[in-house]
């Protein structure tokens, strides 16, 4: 289809054909447009359909603070919803759909909303849909999501890849027109290392968009020129299409580079986007300005545009909306549009509120007059205006550009609470506030000519890196004073739109403030004013000047909302980066990972270590089978589990004993060398913390274990004990934990099975219950080996240099193949641990003490340590406290629920007559049928009991018996065997 | 947040694992006469202000060391940064 | 004589993408030094006199047999070739007795050496390191996608070496190859 709007001139490509389709129709343009240039190059203005009247709606801008021009672009899984396309660079093969509509664009059924207007006013949502309360889930929010919405998700995987990266520099430049140039030109030539960032695919902001001359050069070619020099220099990074999203503190900000998003078919392995942290020592914020509408009857039609789009699009894009326009402005700007209109050949009639301006020009002016209205049904036909003498007129045309006046971009000065000022002869806020480290130039700053944009990038540089000497020279450019009388809507019946993309008209801010609304954030959340992808840029103000204007207020006083990143909408993939999916977090893997995989284990994460949970073989039906085999074998012969993943930190020093002695609620001081002591660690608070092993290796060493869970957690508060309490003792921390392969080796057996492995004595005479020491295995490697036993079983740990894990598994396995040896996983040891009775994290819960748990002796009275004075204390020492129990069901079939309550055998069941709860369960192979553990008020006295437990998640009620929760070997002899 | 740690220079707060106020680092005498209500208030009093504060910063993904922060938790300024077993050591925690 | 083979955190060979090379660097042979109290001046005489400097902090010193770099207050990690100093945390020892507690940790670690012209632009996608600011000698730990590691420039732009959480070998693995796919 031919481009039929396409005139002479702009900087695309006329040589670089590209096609695309809009809602299936094929249509082309060139390398250098944008989708919304290209569809207007084509005589499509129509582009999408209002938020909540499905009203038509064309580009209102030509840049990323478009409100109406959302689509959807490409399709599958790769489909991106909401894709501004006044910003969405054409690709080859690019194929868009248009977004929030039932039918067709042109024929959208829900453009039936429209006619409803009086009913879908301010606070709809809050008013209507109120009853019955039945029909909300049922009726009125599946309606209204329908119909009120924008873009859809494929809800399929993102096949994208995004990153997350991070860049140092002594100053970022945001923005890379006139100013943002002037500011990285003059410190890249001072040395300093620069980033230029901006949003555009062309570096030069408004350079590009318009006629005007820097030097004797067009202005345009200047910025080229000057990017090439920038482009030459090795301290100076480049970054067109990245958008800074946020300025966060100490010199911090965000921006989102999009890679891939220009290109047809994204690149394997490349990231569409990257999310870059910024670290800068200054930055210069060089934003640049939006031009804002004024609100009349029917301003949202396709065709009604802010007067500098469309002079964008004849500039820079070769682009005449329509060949008639009309432009309507209450500041000297909008004749710069005229008068490019009018040089590009287009019939231009400029319609100025302002009774005195000058209308000899070369085209025709009409001042003191108003647009009114306009007509059009899916796009702009006719502007009626109202003449200075009262007349009506009506004029037929196809573009309409609307100017009120330039706001500064102050988005990212107010990232850090910063406030923006009013500043009169703007009749815009200007930056106030700044965050640290932050220079603003050029219209960011509200110096609107491009002269002074030069002047005030280059004065910005030179502040920030605090440079020496004068001023370097700047080329002469224009220098127009800004001239503008405040005009905000145009009084009428009519309604008149201020935020187009969420529909809010200059009536519902009046209802608002009629209803009570009067601060500035409700009128946002109350109206939607100024909410969605656009946040407002081309909205708030007019908002602001209604509401100011009934309440009798200066805007000033009215204030504005405060603005928050990201400046643009950011994909939720950009956020995440790579870390999604099975990269959510990293994998540990622990030493014999490899080699259990070899045997077909089932794998469970536990923090990020994938630990083995079950080995299944055939024949066997379900999980339960693996694991009650699993436990079997262990007790009656032999097992082996990889117990890695347990915390382990090597103390050392002249002091170690004493440190141990703070850190542990029971002594350690007499503890012999060789030996090995369990040992709980309560919180300052009196509740226990972590439990574990220390064993001493020598006078001055011990390894201390923590549960997989905590051992960053312990590590941490033993760094808090040892820097911040005791910042004298002699002790030395490291973690340790990944650099030792253990398994624990448990069962009658485990002895015959390491005697052929380790190269010392192991007897029970040499090496008895609860003994450690370093020992050599197999012929020499250097090993660790402690008699300690979580089974219950005879068992040793023993613990190899990471690097010959995978061999020693391999090797215990060899040795043990004479009796059986069975490789188990956590649920097995899981088991053993609760028909042993020993605590884990579930008894450990954060709301336990050592007396809750059944060692309250141990808490030492003879020594000082962490937790000790608070464990004393009166509330956690009563005659009801909770203590760990054992329960078994009396009718032996019956499943035991963990998390269930004890409650008396008789009576209500509820909170007041709580007796305890079970913190473990399992069905245990040896006794044949279901064990549990729990904390039973005074319960160590109440052994033989009958109870209730009561599960009201499961609606499970068991009659149980209180026991011991030793299930197993109560008097520990098998340990010691 | 940037924390200019004493020792290593400007680092990224993600480093640092927060824990709070650096009275913490007072722990009462457990042979104290009022040693029950003092380990009482240290363990459950903390001052939370909307202003200048010390805290404790751990230092994890780096040298492993915990930092007296003084930061402005109103405005996220920070104007010192000390090692803890520095301030520890003044404080008389020394053994 | 000893029968067990040590094996290596993945054993993956060598890959270059684009214009840079991963390579995983098994047989480094790691032992951490940390000076007792009262003890660094001999601490530090022995760290000179093997190492032929103390690592100053942030830096590392690449002696002839053995590199050593500071990781902490009064602490520092030693590495070399594991074939010739499979024993290093004894070695040292000996040499330090009651000056410092020294803790064996060639299993706790993986060892990549990643070089070439891409390098920088992989690092920044990598971790918060100002890459191209660092020097030849310079060390800093911090965290590759949520594993804490030691970044080593071995030779500034063209050579750093990570030292990383062996458990996370294949992670860290995996990260590096998509940093480096996504510069090349």
């Amino acid at each position: 289809m031919s481009q039929k709007n396409r005139i002479e001139g702009g900087q695309i490509n006329r040589d670089k054909v590209l096609n695309f389709t809009f809602d299936g129709k094929r249509y082309s343009g060139n390398a250098g447009d944008t989708l919304a240039s290209a569809l207007l190059a084509n005589g499509v203005r129509l582009m999408g359909r209002s938020f909540k009247y499905h009203r038509p709606r064309g580009p209102l801008t030509a840049g990323s603070e478009e409100p109406n021009a959302l689509v959807q672009l490409r399709s599958g899984a790769l489909q991106e919803p909401n894709t501004r396309a006044t910003t969405a660079e054409l690709f080859d093969g690019l194929s868009a759909t248009s977004q929030n509509r039932l039918g067709t664009l042109s024929f959208d059924l829900l453009a039936v909303n429209d006619r409803l207007s009086n009913f879908l006013t301010a606070g709809f949502y809050y008013k209507t849909f109120m009853w019955p309360k039945a029909f909300w889930e049922k009726l009125y929010e599946p309606v209204i999501r329908r119909a009120a919405g924008l873009g859809s998700l494929s809800l399929k995987d993102d096949p994208d890849v995004y990153d997350k990266g991070f860049l140092h520099c002594d100053l970022l430049v945001v923005g890379a027109g006139p100013a943002g140039l002037m500011a990285a030109l003059t410190a890249a030539r001072s040395g300093a290392d620069v980033i230029l960032a901006d949003e555009d695919f062309a570096m030069g902001g408004r350079l590009n968009s318009e006629t005007l001359t820097i030097g004797n050069e067009a202005g345009a070619d200047w910025a080229a020129a000057t990017v090439a020099e920038l482009a030459s220099l090795p301290n100076v990074r480049l970054m067109p299409r990245t958008t800074v999203i946020g300025a966060f503190d100490h010199g911090i900000y965000g921006a989102v580079e999009r890679m891939n998003d220009h290109l047809a078919v994204p690149q394997s392995g490349k990231p569409r986007q990257i999310l870059w942290r910024i670290y800068t020592k200054k930055a210069v914020l060089a934003a640049g300005a939006i031009e804002r509408p004024i609100a009349f009857a029917n301003n949202d039609r396709p065709g009604v545009m802010t007067a500098s789009a469309l002079r964008s699009y004849a500039n820079r894009f070769g682009v005449a909306v329509d060949r008639r326009a009309v432009i309507f402005t209450n500041n000297d700007d909008g004749y710069r549009s005229a008068a490019d209109l009018h040089a590009k050949g287009i019939r231009v009639t400029v319609v100025d509120p302002r009774a005195d301006v000058s209308v000899l020009k070369d085209y025709e002016v009409l001042s003191g007059a108003q647009v009114i209205d306009t007509m059009g049904r899916l796009g702009l036909t006719f502007v009626k205006i109202r003449l200075a003498d009262g007349e009506e007129r009506t004029i037929e045309c196809g573009a309409l550009g609307v100017s009120g006046g330039w706001n500064p971009n102050v988005h990212l000065t107010c990232h850090q609470r910063g406030r923006p000022r009013w500043d009169d002869g703007l009749a815009a806020f200007v930056p106030a506030d700044l965050p640290a480290g932050m220079r603003v130039a050029g219209a960011a700053a509200g110096d609107l000519s491009t002269a002074g944009a030069l002047a005030g990038g280059a004065r910005a540089a030179q502040e920030a890196l605090e440079l020496d000497g004068a001023m370097p020279p700047l080329p002469e450019a224009e220098d127009a004073p800004v001239n503008i009388t405040p005009f905000w809507y145009v009084k009428g019946d009519g309604r008149a739109w201020l935020d187009q993309q969420n529909d809010v008209t200059v009536k519902d801010v009046r209802l608002s403030h009629q209803e009570g609304f009067r601060s500035v954030e409700h009128l946002k959340r109350y109206t939607t004013l100024g909410m969605a992808t656009d946040q407002g840029k081309t909205a708030n103000m007019g908002g602001l000047a209604v509401m100011a204007e009934l309440a009798g207020k200066a805007i000033p006083e009215v204030g504005t909302t405060i603005f928050r990143p990201p400046y643009t909408p950011v994909a939720i993939g950009a956020l995440a980066g790579r870390h999604r999916g099975t990269e959510f977090h990293p994998t540990r893997l622990t030493p014999s990972h490899v080699w259990a995989k070899e045997q077909g284990a089932v794998f469970v994460e536990v923090g990020n270590w994938m630990r083995a949970q079950y080995f299944p073989r055939s024949g066997e039906e379900n999980w339960l089978d693996t694991v009650n085999r699993e436990v079997l074998a262990t007790r009656n012969s032999v097992g082996v589990c990889d117990v890695t993943t347990l915390g382990k930190v090597d103390v050392q020093g002249a002091d170690a004993a004493d440190f141990l002695n703070m850190i542990y609620c029971n002594g350690f001081a007499k503890l012999a060398v060789g030996k090995v002591r369990y040992g709980l660690m309560l919180r300052e608070d009196g509740i226990a913390l972590d439990d574990g092993t220390a064993a001493r290796l020598a006078e001055d060493h011990f390894v201390v274990t923590t549960t997989t869970a905590n051992a960053l957690p312990v590590y941490r508060h033993m760094e808090f004990v040892r820097q911040c309490l005791v910042p004298d003792m002699d002790v030395q921390l490291i973690s340790t934990t990944e650099a030792w392969a253990q398994y624990a080796v448990a069962g009658p057996n485990a002895r015959r099975v390491l005697e052929q492995i380790v190269d010392q004595d192991i007897s029970n005479d040499a090496f008895p219950f609860m003994a450690c020491g370093n020992v050599t295995i197999c012929g020499g490697l250097r090993a660790r080996l402690f008699r300690i036993s979580f089974s219950g079983e005879l068992a040793y740990e023993i613990a190899v240099p990471t690097a010959y894990g995978d061999a020693l598994m391999r090797r215990i396995m060899e040795a043990g193949a004479a009796f059986d040896i069975t490789p188990y996983g956590t649920e097995a040891l899981g088991v053993m641990r609760i028909e042993k009775g020993h605590a884990t994290g579930n008894e450990l819960n954060g709301t336990t003490t050592a007396a809750n748990l059944g060692m309250g002796r141990m808490v030492s009275t003879k020594k000082d340590s962490i937790g000790a004075v608070l464990s004393r204390r009166e509330g956690l020492n009563t005659e009801t406290d909770l203590r760990a129990v054992g329960v078994k069901p009396v009718d032996s079939v019956q499943r035991v629920p963990a998390g269930a309550h004890l409650m008396a055998l008789e009576g209500p069941v509820d909170a007041t007559r709580d007796q305890g709860y079970l913190t473990s369960a399992c069905y245990s192979p040896n006794l044949g049928h279901h064990i549990a553990l729990g904390f039973l008020k005074d319960g160590a006295n109440r052994l033989g009991e009958t109870m209730r437990v009561v599960s009201p998640l499961t609606d499970e009620v068991v009659t149980v018996e209180i026991c011991s929760p030793h299930f197993i070997d109560p008097e520990g002899e098998r340990l010691r065997a | 947040m940037i924390i200019d740690h004493p020792l290593l220079g400007p680092r990224d707060s993600s480093e640092f694992t927060y824990l709070g106020d650096a009275s913490l680092i007072d722990r009462p005498d457990p042979a104290g006469e009022d040693a029950s209500s003092d380990f009482y208030d240290y363990a459950y009093l903390r001052d939370n202000p909307a202003g200048w504060h010390k805290e404790l910063w751990f230092h994890e993904a780096g040298d492993r060391s915990w930092l007296v922060v003084t930061r402005n938790t109103v405005t996220h300024e920070i104007s010192k940064v000390e090692l803890a077993s520095d301030v520890a050591r003044a404080q008389g925690r020394s053994k | 004589m000893l029968d067990l083979k040590p094996t290596p955190a993945i054993g993956v060979p060598d890959q270059t993408i684009g214009t840079v090379t991963i390579a995983e660097t098994d047989g480094v042979a790691l032992a951490s030094v940390a000076a007792r109290k009262g003890q660094l001046v001999a601490s530090e005489a022995t760290l000179k006199s093997r190492l032929g400097a103390v690592p100053p902090v942030g830096g590392a010193v690449f002696g002839d047999a053995e590199t050593g770099f500071w990781t902490g207050s009064d602490q520092w990690m030693i590495t070399a070739s594991f074939d010739s100093h499979e024993n290093l945390a004894d070695q040292w020892k000996d040499e330090l007795g009651a000056a410092a507690s020294v803790t064996e940790q060639s299993g706790g670690w993986v060892v990549f050496d990643v070089t070439g012209a891409d390098m920088l632009a992989m690092c920044e996608l990598l971790c918060s390191v100002a890459i191209r600011r660092m020097e030849t000698g310079d060390v800093q730990r911090t965290m590759v996608h949520q594993m804490g590691c030691f970044v080593i420039c071995c030779d500034a732009g063209l050579h750093i070496r990570i030292i990383g959480p062996r458990a996370s070998a294949l992670s860290l693995h995996h990260a590096l190859i998509g940093a480096a796919t996504a510069v090349a």
